[in-house]
């Protein structure tokens, strides 16, 4: 079955089962591994990518829920590497491993296009889904505070990233 | 191993476009072999830095990187000690060739200490050699001569040349002996100490694919592998027919396996197209199998047993020092209490996955291995192929804790390669597969007895362990050694032991054996503290004693360093200097595992559901002279704190009926952000050591840290891991 949606600007068309998880599509089909597998049943965070602006676990996205709709994925985030969370996770030097950080990053490019100033609780309740098995949380907490900073001072600058919207 | 003098050689090449190689490795006769006096096998040199007449240098990583940050931090040893410009280092993934890199695995905290006087040398060498070059060229003498960021200057002349313009010169020189070669004097290292952008940092956050899941070949097929759920049970037959009419489905054969759940267990193979055709194959297959004699184990019967074995004599002797007894009958105060741990998994983010193609005779394999080199060798076996036939590529990935020192995936990935000759075929677990086909932190019980005198003095220590294996010999990790704190710092101490047999695989987990006893050991002693009427810090310097080395060889306790640590920790956590709000309480634990000595105070509340935050730990460690990347160290420290909390409050696997009965993160849950402490704060004593290994250490001592300060919160003693047994549960 034909499903056509956008990935990350691109229009994208692909023949699958129509209950293959989104996941798989970007992974397989697509060739999109940015987005992660960890646990295949929406505990983890790892799979998270945005449809239409929104937070969703794409393990458990069946493929035909979201024909027709926008995707963003990390690879997408921004052209060039540089959206303020990409910026302030390596400023902090977030990552041990990270596998879950394309997860935490998509869920908090979610957060704060909603929210551009968020709370220690607004973070914490945003990313309640997201797993880092390494730990790395509070580094986290910092560089998502960090990223709310940078974009608010890039608002005046017409360059400023529009990932997430 | 500490004694050995280790003696190191260096070669060197010319390469064509006037590159420069250099490489060194440990002599053979000087290589310890784990496990044996044998010395290890010849080494032959290897290419650790590359230095193109462009100036670029390419040094190799040679160990396998899974968060740990080794990619960074080794590569950091050779750039410093060659006064190289960081940003025109290139880091490579070595493949597997411990013929030339020596031991390639990632485990124990070893990494750094088995590597850091060989890189020094190497880097120093390779610097010496550009500035004998340079200072040929210029017809000065060499010791006139100095080097910054990558080139080599004569400030008496104002002359100077890039590392690249003197490559091929160097590479003609004579080779130093890298014996002789001084390295630097630490006060001069410009990289080490410092948190320079982590290796693979910018691929990270941009999602590159970087990681074992993530390597694709041309033509590439997906294969899933659906094992007996009881351990090593035997795939007799399956609807293969049936799964083979399925969508994208190309291949589905029953694998008979080795008996040997580490190496290839028995189970059934399918191959497709896409891997999701493959796993969703499995809902409708059909496998009879033969569960074998471990389906009447379980963890209830488990617990049973060490009920009853608690009431017999213990099997048999660990330790013996003085007289227990005697001295249980005269002491002042008596603690007698049972301690429980449970199995858990390692539930490391990315699954167990590995790729692999066999053709014309020989078996590639990019696999995400802590140990590739043992990994080789079992796939040589089960496969029947020499292992010079054999080539692996190291994978990036996401995550170890140790449950990748065992290479079942390996196996079964070359396994079902090999059986479609000519095709890549990548192997991926499931979350279900990895977290019911572990090889398990093993659970234990322990009857603990301790006295001290009317003093307040720990006069005697009996522990009665049950543990898992059979006779006197334990299963993996679920040892306790005869040297464990308190042993040499009690007069008379008492380990005993008696062994359930269990046919489920238990393997190391970050910290083994540290990550569980650490936790009765110090959770006893506050205990014995509490029972002596004396603070938990003041009983645990008394017990430390002055500072001075306890105990020879592989026994050697540095109390001196403890207390340093638990001293430290004790000051900066404002340890019995200021007020705590109500319901707060200070917990302490330490322990020294993996060569690394850590203290850590837990502040924790609890309230009256028995809802647990931890506001704040305070960690101090002593793991040598320099901290190669701080930011990574503080890192690893954080990681295990949290890992620790995991650890306490909810993860256990039980067993029924030789089967795992947790399959997903919501049976088996780690922690989530908002359960985090706000501040976990670090400090490093650097002492005159060398440096040794961060993954490890900083976990066992938080488990004790935190169950004390529940304690001291709210009076109850958590003597049931995890403590969600207890009623416990996360504010
Ligand atoms: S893989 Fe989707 S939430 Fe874990
Ligand atoms: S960095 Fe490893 S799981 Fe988050």
């Amino acid at each position: 079955m034909e499903i056509r949606l956008n990935v990350n600007g691109k229009a994208v068309a692909v023949d699958v089962p129509p209950n293959m998880p989104l996941l798989w599509v970007l992974r397989d089909e697509l060739d999109q591994c940015g987005t992660k597998f960890g646990c295949g049943a929406a505990q983890c965070g790892a799979c998270t990518v945005h449809q239409d602006g929104a937070p969703i676990r794409s393990c458990v996205t069946p493929i035909s829920s979201v024909a027709g709709k926008k995707v963003t994925t990390i690879e997408g985030l921004s052209p060039t590497g540089s959206h303020p969370l990409q910026l302030a996770w390596q400023e902090f030097d977030v990552p041990q491993c990270g596998y879950c950080q394309a997860g935490q990053i998509m869920t908090a490019a979610a957060l704060l296009a909603k929210n551009p100033n968020p709370s220690d609780a607004d973070i914490d309740s945003a990313l309640d889904g997201n797993l880092c098995r390494c730990g790395t949380y509070l580094r986290i907490r910092q560089a998502v505070h960090r990223a709310a900073e940078l974009m608010r001072t890039q608002s005046s600058n017409p360059l400023r990233t529009t990932a997430g919207k | 191993m500490k004694s050995m003098k280790r003696r190191f050689f260096l070669r060197v090449s010319a390469v064509a476009g006037g590159a420069l190689l250099i490489g060194g490795g440990e002599e053979a006769a000087a290589q310890p072999t784990r496990g044996s006096r044998q010395p290890g096998p010849p080494i032959l040199p290897s290419a650790f830095v590359q230095i193109d007449s462009s100036g670029i240098i390419t040094l190799t990583a040679k160990n396998p990187e899974m968060g740990q940050g080794i990619k960074t931090a080794l590569p950091m040893i050779l750039a410093d000690e060659l006064d190289a410009d960081w940003k025109l280092v290139k880091v490579v993934q070595a493949d597997l060739n411990e013929a030339k890199y020596g031991s390639q695995s990632a485990g124990g905290s070893r990494s750094t200490p088995n590597n850091w006087d060989l890189l020094r040398r190497v880097g120093a060498s390779a610097r010496l050699m550009l500035v004998q070059a340079a200072a040929q060229t210029w017809n000065v003498p060499a010791t006139e001569c100095t080097t910054d960021l990558g080139r080599v200057y004569h400030r008496a002349s104002g002359k100077s040349l890039g590392y690249g313009e003197l490559a091929a010169k160097a590479a003609a020189l004579p080779v130093p002996d890298p014996n002789q070669v001084k390295p630097k004097d630490p006060k001069d290292y410009k990289l080490i100490g410092k948190s320079l952008p982590t290796v693979d940092l910018p691929a990270m956050v941009t999602g590159k694919p970087i990681y074992s899941i993530d390597f694709k070949l041309p033509g590439m097929l997906y294969a899933v592998y659906e094992k007996c759920p009881v351990f090593n049970g035997k795939a007799v037959s399956a609807n293969l027919d049936e799964i083979k009419a399925l969508p994208g489905i190309k291949h589905a054969f029953i694998v008979e396996g080795n008996g040997d759940v580490a190496s290839l267990a028995s189970g059934v193979a399918i191959v497709a197209t896409k891997w999701w055709y493959a796993n969703n194959a499995r809902k409708s297959l059909k496998v009879v199998w033969n569960e074998g004699p471990n389906a009447a184990h379980s963890s209830v019967v488990y617990a049973q047993k060490a009920q009853e074995l608690f009431a017999q004599k213990p099997a048999f002797a660990i330790r013996k020092d003085g007289d227990v007894e005697a001295a249980l009958a005269s002491a002042a105060k008596v603690v007698d209490v049972k301690y429980t741990f449970p199995f858990i998994s390692h539930a490391q983010l990315e699954p167990g996955n590995c790729a692999a193609k066999f053709e014309n005779g020989k078996l590639e394999i990019w696999a995400p291995s802590q140990t590739p080199g043992r990994g080789l060798q079992m796939a040589s076996q089960a496969l029947g192929l020499p292992a010079a036939d054999i080539v692996i590529h190291q994978m990036r990935t996401g995550g170890g804790f140790g449950r990748r020192l065992a290479n079942d995936y390996l196996v079964e990935a070359a396994w079902i390669a090999k059986q479609l000759p000519g095709i890549p075929v990548k192997l991926l677990w499931t979350r279900e597969d990895d977290m019911r086909h572990d090889f398990y932190r093993p659970g234990g019980f322990q009857h603990l007895r301790g006295g001290v005198d009317a003093a307040g003095k720990l006069v005697a220590w009996h522990d009665h362990f049950v543990s898992f294996g059979e006779g006197e010999k334990f299963v993996s990790s679920s040892n306790i050694p005869p040297a464990e704190f308190p042993a040499q710092f009690v007069p008379n101490l008492g380990i005993e032991a008696t062994l359930i047999p269990t046919g489920i695989p238990t393997g190391p987990l970050r910290a083994p054996r540290s990550n569980s006893l650490a936790w009765v050991i110090h959770s006893f002693i506050d205990e014995l503290a509490h029972a002596a009427g004396k603070d938990p810090v003041r009983f645990r310097l008394d017990l430390l004693g002055e500072p001075r080395v306890v105990g020879k060889g592989m026994e050697a306790y540095d109390a001196g360093r403890m207390r340093a640590c638990l001293e430290l920790v004790a000051e900066k956590s404002g340890w019995g200097k200021r007020t705590l709000p109500k319901g707060h309480g200070l917990g302490v634990g330490f322990h020294y595992s993996h060569s690394g000595y850590f203290a850590e105070v837990a502040e924790v509340s609890v309230d009256d559901q028995k809802r647990v935050k931890v506001h704040k730990v305070w960690a101090v460690g002593d793991v040598g002279s320099q901290i190669i990347h701080p930011s990574s160290g503080i890192n690893q420290v954080q990681g295990a704190v949290i890992d620790g909390l995991s650890e306490m409050m909810a993860q256990e696997i039980t067993i029924d009926k030789g089967r795992t009965m947790q399959s997903n993160y919501h049976q088996h849950q780690a922690l989530r952000m908002k359960q985090a402490p706000p501040e976990i704060e670090v400090h490093f004593i650097k002492s005159n050591h060398p440096p040794t290994g961060l993954g490890e250490p900083p976990l066992p001592p938080l488990l004790p840290a935190v169950a004390n300060a529940i304690f001291a919160a709210c009076g109850k003693r958590v003597r049931t891991l995890p403590m969600a047994k207890e009623g416990f549960r996360w504010a």
